[in-house]
């Protein structure tokens, strides 16, 4: 318990004094997380959109795959992308391995079938309700793949931050194939097996304390910008 | 929420995760060598001296070869003779340098049931504590610490495949090795530089140490260029350079926790 | 586009046979009134004559390519389907899909929302409107890019007196204005005050085609004088 206390302590004192080691993290775990998500993003939205409108003949083995694969072990993506971006396999001579874009591709793999089957489920919600109006106004593919992703923006968000939450907590990919690598590829959740292993739990805590904050105040930010809970909107 | 949008897109390119690592050397090396504190000393001192950024890779022996093998590493730090002169018996490693040595210790829980303490040699030790079966953790992982470990085993005669349940093979680095010691309060093999910037020692203390065979000796590989040919052979050879100079043999030696050295130089 | 010709038009839902065979044929400027009691297939028959559900044997022809056809009819449901958006967004919708320039659509907006009094919701969530209203629009949404066609579905069921009168009156206004509507109904008033023709339908079978003075002075089937008769028709 006394390991708690302290930790929560050092954490409000890293914050308060600005501490520059933990700022660096924290803006490279920020930004490998984000970039990740807006590729994710990107892929994931349109692809849901997709799932849902249209009808062909793999659509629901695709889902079952997606569906799977959110369960899949983010340290087994790592391993694959390591293998990959090794200099002894097929990406090799791109030098991407131990470096932030390593991360943000490994990141980006595991999210986005998450954000893919969320958004999916909202977006083919929604096409129920829509499915008549839309396709007798004559409606083309594109108009309606467009039409649901802004009225289900909300739920998108939604299924957005629950990727940004799978990422910003991710260890196990981004050790493999970011390497920990201090002032480099280091970021919060590493940086927290780091202190971990060598026994400072107090460190250890606070930056797992911090970690929280950080998701907590961009949940709350995201929600206030977009004013979900204001009355009559969509 | 078009407000939102609009913030995003202004700050996507600080978003965008940047990679520069013309000017490095990639650094595999163990995690005894990383939990000492070492490193953190020595890095800034090579920075300044040879103008190298040196960007270090914390994992296992097994897995640093295995970097070095796949040529994503420049060179390799370790500590393990045989598998060393194996890798560079394959062509993967250009030569062996040794630098540094220190001893590992068994450490375990001050009440020491298996009455470590009172072991003449590391055989009896050991024996001691397949006798009473007392807890201990094994690495696991394939590390220089693992293969001395199963080294001192087979010494004293035993065969860890026949233990029972007081034997834990945790798969892990020395200082997630070290805490599931400490809160089992088991025995366990680990190297003194480890051990000493170990920082949850809990109930656990040096119980045996000494004997000749727990000589531990660390030595650097650069990566075979003629296998590689992108290694940065010129900038490992700095590096070599450095780490066997009159300057490294004054860092290294003069490091100390608790008024302890925690390694030896030993390059010549 | 016209006539619009059905020839042994036959639906299939489950295997089973729930409409036709059926022949019809409507002409430009006609107000066809699909009368019969509940399950008699009427808005199958609206369905597919619009094109949103598929038939199982016969053919539908319009005298124009079928692309041309579809951009000028409009359907209006029994359950008003609203957009997640503002009134003005959902009434606007089929302007924006036809890429029509913003002043032209303000222009139209204006002019619509006060035919139909909503005026002062104009920004207000579509969903927050009540049934009368949310019909209203849906009604006002169909219309405004003046097509050629208008089918209806039962779209004053379960509406007060003065919501029904206000949408009947759209309903004249816009058959004055040339277009062609057809429209089923439960209302045997309403079928008086606005049909040129009616279609009875009953079991899945077009019983009998007459002009309205006609059917309601001498009904072709007696199941029609039944139902007229307020009589169950089974």
């Amino acid at each position: 318990m006394n390991d708690i206390w302290e930790g929560i302590v050092q954490a409000l004192q890293l914050v308060y004094t600005l501490n520059p080691d933990l700022i660096e993290i924290s803006v490279r775990s920020l930004k490998v997380t984000l970039s990740a998500l807006a590729l994710s993003a990107i892929i994931a939205l349109p692809l849901a959109a997709v799932l849902a409108v249209k009808r062909f003949k793999f659509r629901r083995t695709i889902i079952a795959l997606l569906n799977a694969l959110m369960g899949l072990p983010p340290v087994v993506v790592g391993l694959l992308v390591y293998i990959l971006l090794s200099r002894s396999g097929p990406f090799g001579v791109l030098d991407l391995l131990y470096t932030t874009t390593a991360m943000v591709i490994a990141q980006t793999i595991i999210i986005t079938p998450l954000i893919t089957s969320i958004a999916h489920q909202s977006l083919r919600e929604l096409w129920s309700e829509y499915h008549d109006l839309l396709i007798s106004m004559n409606t083309s593919h594109s108009q309606r793949i467009k039409t649901l992703l802004w009225d289900a923006r909300r739920a998108l968000l939604t299924a957005s931050l629950a990727g940004f939450g799978r990422a910003i907590g991710e260890v196990g990919a981004i050790m493999v194939v970011g390497g920990n690598i201090d002032n480099a590829t280091r970021v919060l959740t590493t940086a927290i097996a780091l202190e971990t292993s060598k026994g400072d739990f107090a460190l250890a805590l606070a930056l797992g304390f911090v970690l929280i904050l950080i998701a907590v105040v961009l949940n709350l930010g995201t929600h206030w910008l977009s004013k979900t809970e204001s009355e009559g909107r969509w | 929420m078009i407000k939102l949008f609009k913030l995003l897109l202004i700050t996507l390119p600080f978003f965008c995760a940047t990679t520069s690592f013309s000017d490095s050397v990639k650094l595999a090396v163990t995690t005894s060598f990383n939990n000492s504190g070492l490193s953190d000393i020595l890095l800034p001192q090579i920075k300044s001296d040879t103008g190298l950024n040196i960007k270090l890779l914390v994992v296992g022996t097994g897995q640093a070869m295995r970097l070095g093998a796949a040529g994503d590493v420049d060179a390799i730090l370790v500590h393990s003779p045989i598998a060393e002169e194996n890798f560079i018996a394959s062509g993967y490693g250009s030569h062996r340098r040794e630098i540094m040595y220190n001893d590992y210790v068994i450490i375990g829980p001050r009440w020491d049931p298996a009455n470590v303490r009172s072991s003449e040699n590391v055989q009896e030790a050991f024996g001691s504590i397949n006798r009473t079966s007392a807890t201990f953790i094994s690495r696991g992982d394939d590390s220089g610490t693992h293969k001395m470990e199963l080294m001192l085993w087979k010494s004293s005669n035993f065969n860890p495949d026949d233990f029972g349940e007081w034997y834990k093979s945790v798969g892990s680095g020395m200082g997630a090795s070290l805490n599931i010691g400490a809160s089992l309060g088991a025995y366990i093999l680990t190297d003194r530089a480890s051990w000493l910037n170990f920082q949850n020692k809990s109930d656990l203390e040096i119980l045996f140490q000494g004997d000749k065979l727990l000589f531990n000796q660390y030595s650097f590989i650069p990566i075979n260029p003629i296998r590689h040919k992108h290694v940065k052979y010129k900038w490992t050879k700095k590096l070599e350079n450095w780490l066997t100079s009159k300057t490294a043999e004054i860092m290294i030696n003069s490091y100390k926790i608790d008024g302890q050295a925690l390694f030896q130089f030993n390059a010549n | 586009m016209f006539p619009l010709i059905a020839e042994n038009l036959v639906v299939e839902f489950k295997g089973q046979r729930i409409l036709g065979p059926i022949g019809l044929n409507l002409s430009k400027g006609d107000i066809a009134v699909i009368l019969g009691p509940n399950g008699s297939g009427k808005t199958t028959l609206l369905k597919s004559l619009h094109g949103i559900i598929k038939i199982k044997h016969g053919a539908i022809s319009w005298s124009c390519p079928k692309s041309e056809s579809m951009a000028k009819q409009m359907f209006v449901f029994q359950s008003p389907v609203m957009l997640r958006r503002s009134v003005f967004e959902n009434l606007t919708y089929p302007l924006t899909l036809c890429k029509t320039p913003k002043a032209e659509i303000n222009r139209l907006a204006d002019e619509w929302v006060s035919r139909i009094s909503l005026k002062e919701v104009i920004h207000i969530a579509a969903t927050r409107l009540s049934r009368g209203e949310k019909q209203k629009l849906a009604l006002a949404r169909a219309l405004i890019t003046k097509p050629e066609m208008l089918f209806l579905d039962e779209p004053t069921a379960s509406l007060d007196g003065k919501t029904t009168l206000e949408i009947e009156k759209l309903l004249q206004n816009c058959a004055e204005n040339g277009t062609t509507i057809m429209m089923s109904t439960h209302d045997i008033g309403q079928a008086k005050r606005l049909a040129k023709n009616i279609l009875f339908l009953n079991k899945g079978k077009l019983e009998s085609t007459q002009p309205a003075q006609t059917f309601f002075r001498e009904p072709m089937s007696n199941n029609a004088s039944k139902f007229i008769a307020g009589d169950i028709v089974e």
